[in-house]
Protein backbone atom coordinates (compact mmCIF):
# COMPACT_ATOMS: atom_id res chain seq x y z
CA UNK A 1 0.00 0.00 0.00
CA UNK A 2 1.23 3.26 -1.18
CA UNK A 3 -0.09 6.59 1.06
CA UNK A 4 -0.13 10.03 -0.03
CA UNK A 5 -0.05 13.20 2.51
CA UNK A 6 -1.48 16.17 1.94
CA UNK A 7 -2.35 19.40 3.66
CA UNK A 8 -3.88 22.94 3.85
CA UNK A 9 -5.76 24.24 1.21
CA UNK A 10 -5.17 20.90 -0.50
CA UNK A 11 -7.25 18.87 1.78
CA UNK A 12 -10.42 21.11 0.24
CA UNK A 13 -10.16 18.75 -2.07
CA UNK A 14 -9.75 15.65 -0.06
CA UNK A 15 -13.22 16.48 1.46
CA UNK A 16 -10.58 16.81 4.10
CA UNK A 17 -8.90 13.82 4.55
CA UNK A 18 -4.81 14.40 4.96
CA UNK A 19 -3.74 10.96 4.01
CA UNK A 20 -5.02 8.90 1.42
CA UNK A 21 -4.31 5.22 1.27
CA UNK A 22 -3.89 3.96 -2.41
CA UNK A 23 -4.49 0.22 -3.70
CA UNK A 24 -3.21 -1.91 -5.91
CA UNK A 25 0.57 -1.78 -6.93
CA UNK A 26 1.69 1.50 -9.03
CA UNK A 27 5.40 1.56 -9.63
CA UNK A 28 6.20 4.90 -9.89
CA UNK A 29 4.84 8.29 -9.02
CA UNK A 30 3.00 9.05 -11.66
CA UNK A 31 1.22 5.86 -11.85
CA UNK A 32 0.54 6.65 -7.96
CA UNK A 33 -0.55 10.15 -8.43
CA UNK A 34 -2.93 9.20 -11.72
CA UNK A 35 -4.70 6.96 -9.20
CA UNK A 36 -5.37 10.04 -6.88
CA UNK A 37 -6.01 12.15 -9.18
CA UNK A 38 -9.19 9.88 -9.67
CA UNK A 39 -10.10 9.41 -6.33
CA UNK A 40 -10.05 13.28 -5.95
CA UNK A 41 -10.18 14.68 -9.11
CA UNK A 42 -10.08 18.41 -7.58
CA UNK A 43 -6.10 17.30 -6.91
CA UNK A 44 -5.12 17.13 -10.62
CA UNK A 45 -4.88 20.36 -12.09
CA UNK A 46 -3.62 22.27 -8.70
CA UNK A 47 -0.86 19.82 -8.60
CA UNK A 48 0.28 19.57 -11.92
CA UNK A 49 0.01 21.60 -15.40
CA UNK A 50 -2.49 19.96 -17.90
CA UNK A 51 0.55 18.99 -19.69
CA UNK A 52 1.68 16.26 -16.31
CA UNK A 53 4.46 18.58 -15.34
CA UNK A 54 4.41 18.95 -11.88
CA UNK A 55 4.00 23.09 -10.72
CA UNK A 56 7.11 24.66 -10.13
CA UNK A 57 6.37 25.69 -6.70
CA UNK A 58 5.27 22.39 -5.49
CA UNK A 59 7.03 19.73 -4.13
CA UNK A 60 6.52 15.78 -4.06
CA UNK A 61 8.47 14.02 -1.89
CA UNK A 62 8.50 10.21 -1.65
CA UNK A 63 9.35 9.64 1.91
CA UNK A 64 12.09 11.94 2.81
CA UNK A 65 13.32 12.37 -0.85
CA UNK A 66 12.27 15.03 -3.67
CA UNK A 67 11.57 13.71 -6.57
CA UNK A 68 12.82 16.28 -8.34
CA UNK A 69 16.33 14.70 -6.94
CA UNK A 70 15.46 11.18 -7.51
CA UNK A 71 13.86 10.42 -11.15
CA UNK A 72 10.75 13.17 -11.03
CA UNK A 73 7.45 11.69 -11.74
CA UNK A 74 9.46 8.52 -12.80
CA UNK A 75 10.77 8.02 -9.31
CA UNK A 76 9.24 4.51 -8.80
CA UNK A 77 7.68 3.58 -5.55
CA UNK A 78 7.08 0.23 -3.89
CA UNK A 79 4.79 -1.08 -0.97
CA UNK A 80 4.84 1.18 2.50
CA UNK A 81 6.30 4.37 0.38
CA UNK A 82 4.66 7.62 1.61
CA UNK A 83 4.20 10.16 -0.60
CA UNK A 84 4.24 13.66 0.23
CA UNK A 85 2.50 16.84 -1.38
CA UNK A 86 3.45 20.59 -0.37
CA UNK A 87 3.72 23.69 -1.64
CA UNK A 88 7.51 25.06 -1.74
CA UNK A 89 9.12 27.54 0.29
CA UNK A 90 9.34 30.12 -2.26
CA UNK A 91 10.51 33.97 -1.87
CA UNK A 92 12.52 34.63 1.26
CA UNK B 1 -6.59 34.12 6.70
CA UNK B 2 -7.82 37.74 6.77
CA UNK B 3 -11.51 38.79 8.08
CA UNK B 4 -13.34 38.79 4.96
CA UNK B 5 -16.18 41.99 4.42
CA UNK B 6 -18.89 41.88 1.52
CA UNK B 7 -21.27 44.52 0.62
CA UNK B 8 -24.74 44.29 -0.02
CA UNK B 9 -25.73 45.31 -3.49
CA UNK B 10 -28.51 47.14 -4.76
CA UNK B 11 -29.73 47.85 -8.16
CA UNK B 12 -28.36 51.12 -9.80
CA UNK B 13 -25.48 50.68 -7.68
CA UNK B 14 -21.68 51.37 -9.10
CA UNK B 15 -19.18 49.00 -8.33
CA UNK B 16 -15.39 49.31 -9.17
CA UNK B 17 -13.88 45.80 -8.83
CA UNK B 18 -10.17 45.83 -7.64
CA UNK B 19 -7.61 43.02 -8.12
CA UNK B 20 -4.33 43.11 -6.39
CA UNK B 21 -1.17 41.03 -6.22
CA UNK B 22 -2.93 39.74 -2.88
CA UNK B 23 -6.64 39.24 -3.76
CA UNK B 24 -10.08 40.87 -5.14
CA UNK B 25 -11.89 43.76 -3.42
CA UNK B 26 -15.26 44.99 -4.76
CA UNK B 27 -16.02 48.46 -4.13
CA UNK B 28 -19.89 49.51 -4.07
CA UNK B 29 -21.51 52.78 -4.05
CA UNK B 30 -24.91 54.64 -5.09
CA UNK B 31 -25.00 56.33 -8.71
CA UNK B 32 -23.73 60.02 -6.86
CA UNK B 33 -20.11 58.04 -5.82
CA UNK B 34 -19.59 60.23 -3.14
CA UNK B 35 -19.20 56.78 -0.16
CA UNK B 36 -17.77 53.66 -1.03
CA UNK B 37 -18.15 50.47 0.65
CA UNK B 38 -15.06 48.22 0.59
CA UNK B 39 -15.47 44.11 0.04
CA UNK B 40 -12.73 41.65 0.36
CA UNK B 41 -9.77 40.74 0.32
CA UNK B 42 -11.73 37.51 -1.89
CA UNK B 43 -8.76 35.04 -2.38
CA UNK B 44 -6.20 36.02 0.13
CA UNK B 45 -2.60 35.77 -1.24
CA UNK B 46 -3.85 35.07 -4.86
CA UNK B 47 -2.85 37.51 -7.67
CA UNK B 48 -6.07 38.52 -9.56
CA UNK B 49 -5.18 40.05 -12.81
CA UNK B 50 -8.33 40.27 -14.14
CA UNK B 51 -12.13 40.92 -12.81
CA UNK B 52 -14.71 41.41 -14.76
CA UNK B 53 -19.18 41.56 -14.51
CA UNK B 54 -21.25 39.60 -16.89
CA UNK B 55 -24.58 41.05 -16.20
CA UNK B 56 -26.51 39.77 -19.75
CA UNK B 57 -29.05 37.25 -20.11
CA UNK B 58 -30.05 38.08 -16.22
CA UNK B 59 -27.21 37.03 -14.51
CA UNK B 60 -25.33 39.00 -12.17
CA UNK B 61 -21.83 36.95 -12.57
CA UNK B 62 -18.69 38.19 -11.06
CA UNK B 63 -15.36 36.33 -12.64
CA UNK B 64 -12.24 36.41 -11.29
CA UNK B 65 -8.20 34.93 -12.82
CA UNK B 66 -7.07 33.74 -9.78
CA UNK B 67 -3.43 33.45 -10.07
CA UNK B 68 -1.44 31.30 -7.51
CA UNK B 69 2.66 30.77 -7.37
CA UNK B 70 1.98 27.39 -5.74
CA UNK B 71 -1.59 25.74 -8.05
CA UNK B 72 -1.55 27.66 -11.26
CA UNK B 73 -3.97 29.95 -12.92
CA UNK B 74 -8.11 29.49 -13.03
CA UNK B 75 -11.16 30.95 -13.59
CA UNK B 76 -14.17 31.69 -10.41
CA UNK B 77 -17.50 33.28 -10.19
CA UNK B 78 -19.85 34.71 -7.94
CA UNK B 79 -23.60 35.00 -8.13
CA UNK B 80 -23.91 36.88 -5.42
CA UNK B 81 -21.68 39.73 -5.54
CA UNK B 82 -18.44 38.07 -3.95
CA UNK B 83 -20.02 36.19 -0.91
CA UNK B 84 -19.16 32.89 -2.28
CA UNK B 85 -17.27 31.90 -5.51
CA UNK B 86 -16.57 28.66 -7.07
CA UNK B 87 -13.52 26.69 -6.62
CA UNK B 88 -13.93 24.28 -9.69
CA UNK B 89 -12.72 20.34 -9.54
CA UNK B 90 -10.72 21.02 -12.87
CA UNK B 91 -10.00 24.23 -14.61
CA UNK B 92 -11.57 25.02 -17.54
CA UNK B 93 -8.87 27.22 -19.26
CA UNK B 94 -6.63 24.75 -20.29
CA UNK B 95 -4.63 24.31 -23.74
CA UNK B 96 -5.25 21.51 -25.66
CA UNK B 97 -2.90 18.72 -25.34
CA UNK B 98 -1.44 18.80 -29.21
CA UNK B 99 0.13 22.29 -28.31
CA UNK B 100 2.13 21.34 -26.01
CA UNK B 101 1.82 24.16 -24.01
CA UNK B 102 0.56 24.73 -20.16
CA UNK B 103 -1.21 27.86 -19.06
CA UNK B 104 1.00 30.52 -17.08
CA UNK B 105 -1.29 32.95 -16.22
CA UNK B 106 -4.82 34.56 -16.80
CA UNK B 107 -4.70 38.30 -17.42
CA UNK B 108 -8.22 39.22 -19.42
CA UNK B 109 -11.45 38.41 -19.00
CA UNK B 110 -13.95 40.29 -21.81
CA UNK B 111 -17.47 39.67 -21.95
CA UNK B 112 -18.57 38.91 -26.34
CA UNK B 113 -20.24 41.92 -28.31
CA UNK B 114 -23.69 42.58 -28.68
CA UNK B 115 -25.86 39.59 -29.94
CA UNK B 116 -22.97 36.88 -28.32
CA UNK B 117 -24.60 37.19 -25.79
CA UNK B 118 -23.41 33.97 -23.76
CA UNK B 119 -19.59 34.52 -25.35
CA UNK B 120 -16.96 35.83 -23.34
CA UNK B 121 -13.20 35.65 -24.23
CA UNK B 122 -9.96 35.24 -22.15
CA UNK B 123 -6.67 36.71 -22.70
CA UNK B 124 -3.59 34.34 -21.42
CA UNK B 125 0.24 33.33 -20.86
CA UNK B 126 1.83 32.39 -22.79
CA UNK B 127 -0.16 34.76 -25.73
CA UNK B 128 -3.51 32.80 -26.68
CA UNK B 129 -7.11 33.39 -26.86
CA UNK B 130 -9.75 31.45 -24.65
CA UNK B 131 -13.26 31.98 -26.11
CA UNK B 132 -16.58 30.64 -24.31
CA UNK B 133 -20.10 30.46 -26.01
CA UNK B 134 -21.51 28.90 -22.80
CA UNK B 135 -21.41 31.58 -20.56
CA UNK B 136 -18.06 30.46 -19.17
CA UNK B 137 -18.86 27.04 -18.39
CA UNK B 138 -16.36 25.75 -20.72
CA UNK B 139 -13.40 27.17 -22.89
CA UNK B 140 -11.88 26.37 -26.08
CA UNK B 141 -8.56 28.13 -27.44
CA UNK B 142 -8.78 30.15 -30.49
CA UNK B 143 -6.79 27.78 -32.65
CA UNK B 144 -6.54 30.23 -35.37
CA UNK B 145 -4.16 33.03 -33.31
CA UNK B 146 -2.80 30.22 -31.75
CA UNK B 147 -1.64 28.60 -35.20
CA UNK B 148 -0.39 32.31 -36.23
CA UNK B 149 3.28 32.30 -37.89
CA UNK B 150 4.05 34.87 -36.04
CA UNK B 151 3.80 32.88 -32.54
CA UNK B 152 7.14 31.56 -32.57
CA UNK B 153 8.65 35.13 -32.49
CA UNK B 154 6.46 36.57 -30.34
CA UNK B 155 9.07 37.94 -26.93
CA UNK B 156 8.05 38.39 -23.30
CA UNK B 157 7.25 41.86 -21.83
CA UNK B 158 8.34 42.71 -18.40
CA UNK B 159 5.19 40.86 -17.39
CA UNK B 160 5.78 37.95 -19.49
CA UNK B 161 4.69 37.05 -23.41
CA UNK B 162 0.72 38.00 -22.64
CA UNK B 163 -2.46 38.30 -24.46
CA UNK B 164 -3.70 40.99 -22.21
CA UNK B 165 -6.36 43.66 -24.27
CA UNK B 166 -9.27 41.50 -25.72
CA UNK B 167 -11.40 44.36 -27.54
CA UNK B 168 -14.99 42.58 -29.57
CA UNK B 169 -16.12 45.12 -32.13
CA UNK B 170 -19.50 46.05 -30.40
CA UNK B 171 -21.60 45.34 -33.00
CA UNK B 172 -19.58 42.61 -35.86
CA UNK B 173 -19.18 39.52 -34.12
CA UNK B 174 -16.63 38.43 -36.48
CA UNK B 175 -14.13 41.50 -35.45
CA UNK B 176 -12.04 40.77 -32.72
CA UNK B 177 -8.69 43.26 -31.54
CA UNK B 178 -6.16 41.65 -29.51
CA UNK B 179 -2.71 43.25 -27.45
CA UNK B 180 -0.22 41.15 -27.00
CA UNK B 181 3.23 42.09 -25.48
CA UNK B 182 5.28 41.42 -27.02
CA UNK B 183 3.66 40.28 -30.85
CA UNK B 184 1.68 43.54 -31.40
CA UNK B 185 -1.82 44.26 -32.10
CA UNK B 186 -3.86 41.82 -34.22
CA UNK B 187 -7.03 41.73 -35.19
CA UNK B 188 -9.91 39.01 -36.63
CA UNK B 189 -12.49 39.86 -39.54
CA UNK B 190 -14.03 36.31 -39.70
CA UNK B 191 -14.46 35.31 -36.03
CA UNK B 192 -11.58 34.37 -35.21
CA UNK B 193 -10.12 31.61 -38.18
CA UNK B 194 -7.85 34.14 -39.11
CA UNK B 195 -5.41 37.04 -37.75
CA UNK B 196 -3.59 39.85 -39.09
CA UNK B 197 -0.75 42.04 -37.29
CA UNK B 198 -2.06 45.88 -37.60
CA UNK B 199 0.76 47.51 -36.23
CA UNK B 200 1.44 50.16 -39.24
CA UNK B 201 3.34 53.61 -37.90
CA UNK B 202 3.76 51.96 -34.23
CA UNK B 203 7.37 52.04 -33.00
CA UNK B 204 9.25 49.10 -31.53
CA UNK B 205 12.23 51.71 -29.88
CA UNK B 206 13.96 48.38 -28.27
CA UNK B 207 14.76 47.73 -32.27
CA UNK B 208 17.63 48.96 -33.91
CA UNK B 209 16.83 52.14 -36.04
CA UNK B 210 16.58 50.57 -39.23
CA UNK B 211 13.72 48.15 -37.57
CA UNK B 212 11.99 50.40 -35.46
CA UNK B 213 8.55 49.76 -37.21
CA UNK B 214 7.85 46.47 -37.87
CA UNK B 215 5.29 44.60 -39.08
CA UNK B 216 4.67 43.15 -35.83
CA UNK B 217 6.69 42.61 -32.17
CA UNK B 218 5.91 45.56 -30.79
CA UNK B 219 5.00 45.81 -26.93
CA UNK B 220 1.53 47.21 -27.00
CA UNK B 221 0.42 48.23 -23.47
CA UNK B 222 -3.14 49.01 -23.75
CA UNK B 223 -5.82 49.33 -26.54
CA UNK B 224 -8.93 51.24 -26.35
CA UNK B 225 -11.59 52.25 -28.21
CA UNK B 226 -15.52 54.07 -27.94
CA UNK B 227 -18.14 51.37 -29.13
CA UNK B 228 -20.23 54.14 -31.15
CA UNK B 229 -16.91 55.02 -33.26
CA UNK B 230 -15.12 51.45 -33.32
CA UNK B 231 -12.87 51.84 -36.14
CA UNK B 232 -10.95 54.97 -34.01
CA UNK B 233 -9.02 53.18 -31.79
CA UNK B 234 -6.27 54.43 -29.10
CA UNK B 235 -3.11 52.77 -28.32
CA UNK B 236 -0.94 53.01 -25.53
CA UNK B 237 2.86 51.42 -26.54
CA UNK B 238 5.91 50.80 -24.44
CA UNK B 239 7.08 54.21 -25.95
CA UNK B 240 4.62 56.02 -28.56
CA UNK B 241 0.98 56.74 -28.10
CA UNK B 242 -1.40 56.43 -31.01
CA UNK B 243 -4.51 56.68 -32.91
CA UNK B 244 -5.99 54.78 -35.51
CA UNK B 245 -8.74 56.27 -37.67
CA UNK B 246 -9.47 52.91 -39.88
CA UNK B 247 -9.71 49.52 -37.18
CA UNK B 248 -6.00 49.64 -36.48
CA UNK B 249 -4.83 48.85 -39.86
CA UNK B 250 -2.66 52.15 -39.46
CA UNK B 251 -1.71 54.52 -36.44
CA UNK B 252 -0.66 58.40 -36.35
CA UNK B 253 0.95 59.83 -33.18
CA UNK B 254 -0.70 61.47 -30.88
CA UNK B 255 2.12 62.42 -27.91
CA UNK B 256 1.55 65.81 -28.17
CA UNK B 257 1.99 67.74 -24.84
CA UNK B 258 2.45 65.06 -22.98
CA UNK B 259 5.60 64.65 -20.71
CA UNK B 260 6.35 60.71 -21.68
CA UNK B 261 4.73 58.58 -24.17
CA UNK B 262 5.56 55.59 -22.36
CA UNK B 263 3.15 54.44 -20.21
CA UNK B 264 0.79 51.04 -19.49
CA UNK B 265 -3.09 52.32 -18.52
CA UNK B 266 -5.43 53.98 -21.19
CA UNK B 267 -9.11 54.08 -20.84
CA UNK B 268 -11.76 55.31 -23.23
CA UNK B 269 -14.69 57.83 -21.99
CA UNK B 270 -17.77 55.96 -22.21
CA UNK B 271 -20.07 59.24 -22.95
CA UNK B 272 -17.62 60.61 -25.22
CA UNK B 273 -16.03 58.93 -28.10
CA UNK B 274 -12.51 61.72 -28.62
CA UNK B 275 -12.06 61.58 -24.75
CA UNK B 276 -9.77 59.19 -23.60
CA UNK B 277 -7.28 59.63 -20.54
CA UNK B 278 -3.94 57.93 -19.72
CA UNK B 279 -1.46 57.94 -17.20
CA UNK B 280 2.36 58.55 -18.21
CA UNK B 281 5.01 56.75 -16.98
CA UNK B 282 8.77 58.24 -17.00
CA UNK B 283 10.69 55.56 -18.81
CA UNK B 284 10.88 52.05 -19.23
CA UNK B 285 14.02 51.97 -16.72
CA UNK B 286 12.37 54.21 -14.18
CA UNK B 287 8.40 53.21 -14.50
CA UNK B 288 6.89 55.58 -12.32
CA UNK B 289 5.34 58.88 -12.56
CA UNK B 290 7.22 61.78 -14.14
CA UNK B 291 8.50 64.78 -11.82
CA UNK B 292 6.96 63.09 -8.94
CA UNK B 293 3.27 64.10 -9.87
CA UNK B 294 0.90 61.84 -10.45
CA UNK B 295 -1.38 63.33 -13.19
CA UNK B 296 -4.19 61.96 -15.29
CA UNK B 297 -3.74 63.10 -18.61
CA UNK B 298 -7.20 63.80 -20.64
CA UNK B 299 -7.18 64.60 -24.36
CA UNK B 300 -11.28 65.58 -25.26
CA UNK B 301 -10.09 66.04 -29.16
CA UNK B 302 -9.13 62.21 -29.99
CA UNK B 303 -5.32 63.49 -29.06
CA UNK B 304 -4.88 66.17 -30.67
CA UNK B 305 -3.87 68.05 -27.70
CA UNK B 306 -3.77 66.57 -24.10
CA UNK B 307 -4.17 68.57 -20.44
CA UNK B 308 -3.13 67.13 -17.06
CA UNK B 309 -5.73 66.19 -14.37
CA UNK B 310 -4.45 66.93 -11.27
CA UNK B 311 -6.84 68.00 -8.37
CA UNK B 312 -6.75 65.81 -5.30
CA UNK B 313 -3.51 64.05 -6.43
CA UNK B 314 -0.51 64.01 -4.96
CA UNK B 315 2.26 66.44 -6.92
CA UNK B 316 5.02 65.75 -4.95
CA UNK B 317 7.47 63.09 -4.02
CA UNK B 318 4.41 60.65 -5.96
CA UNK B 319 6.77 58.18 -7.84
CA UNK B 320 3.81 55.90 -8.47
CA UNK B 321 3.13 53.42 -11.30
CA UNK B 322 -0.28 52.38 -12.52
CA UNK B 323 -0.51 49.26 -14.18
CA UNK B 324 -2.00 48.58 -18.12
CA UNK B 325 -5.67 47.55 -16.27
CA UNK B 326 -5.01 50.06 -13.33
CA UNK B 327 -7.27 52.53 -15.00
CA UNK B 328 -11.01 52.55 -15.84
CA UNK B 329 -14.41 54.33 -16.52
CA UNK B 330 -17.52 54.18 -15.22
CA UNK B 331 -20.80 54.36 -17.45
CA UNK B 332 -22.74 56.99 -14.92
CA UNK B 333 -23.36 60.83 -15.69
CA UNK B 334 -20.74 62.65 -15.34
CA UNK B 335 -17.94 59.70 -16.37
CA UNK B 336 -16.67 58.29 -13.15
CA UNK B 337 -12.63 57.42 -13.04
CA UNK B 338 -10.64 54.95 -11.15
CA UNK B 339 -7.13 54.32 -10.80
CA UNK B 340 -5.30 52.24 -8.55
CA UNK B 341 -1.16 52.28 -7.91
CA UNK B 342 1.17 49.93 -7.26
CA UNK B 343 1.72 51.46 -3.54
CA UNK B 344 -2.37 50.34 -3.19
CA UNK B 345 -3.84 53.56 -3.43
CA UNK B 346 -7.36 53.48 -5.29
CA UNK B 347 -7.72 57.09 -6.63
CA UNK B 348 -11.34 58.04 -7.84
CA UNK B 349 -13.20 60.35 -9.58
CA UNK B 350 -16.74 61.39 -9.93
CA UNK B 351 -16.09 64.00 -12.26
CA UNK B 352 -14.56 62.85 -15.44
CA UNK B 353 -11.10 63.39 -13.55
CA UNK B 354 -11.80 67.10 -13.03
CA UNK B 355 -11.16 66.51 -9.07
CA UNK B 356 -10.08 63.16 -7.50
CA UNK B 357 -10.28 61.60 -4.12
CA UNK B 358 -8.23 58.52 -2.32
CA UNK B 359 -10.98 55.81 -2.15
CA UNK B 360 -8.88 53.50 -0.36
CA UNK B 361 -5.17 54.06 0.28
CA UNK B 362 -3.66 50.70 1.54
CA UNK B 363 -4.40 48.11 -0.29
CA UNK B 364 -1.98 45.51 -1.43
CA UNK B 365 -0.48 46.67 -5.03
CA UNK B 366 -3.33 46.95 -7.81
CA UNK B 367 -2.95 45.22 -11.00
CA UNK B 368 -6.71 45.60 -11.96
CA UNK B 369 -9.42 47.90 -11.85
CA UNK B 370 -12.58 47.52 -13.71
CA UNK B 371 -16.18 49.03 -13.41
CA UNK B 372 -19.52 47.78 -13.02
CA UNK B 373 -23.10 49.22 -12.85
CA UNK B 374 -25.60 46.63 -11.75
Amino acid sequence: MITVHVSGFLTDFTSGERTIALGGSPGNVSEALEQLWTRHVGLRDRVVTERGQVRPHVGIFVNADHIRHRDELHTPVQDGDEITILPAISGG
Amino acid sequence: MPVQHHVDVRSGDQLVLVGTTKGAFILRANPRRTEWAVAGPYFPGRAIYALALDNRRGRHRLWAAVNSPYWGSYLSSSDDYGRTWTEPAAYTVKFPEATETALKQIWQIVPGAAGQDDTLYCGVEPAALFRSDDAGESWSLVQGLFDHPHRPKWMPGGGGLCLHTILPHPSDPRRVHVAISSGGHYRTDDGGATWAARNAGVRAQFLPPENRYPEFGQCVHKLASHPSAPHRMFLQNHWGLYRSDDHGDSWTDIANGVPSDFGFAMVSDPNHADTVYIIPIESDEFRCTPEGKLRVYKTTNGGASWAPLTRGLPQEQAFETVLRDGLAADRQTPTGLYFGTRTGALYGSADAGDSWTEIAGRLPPVVCVKTATV
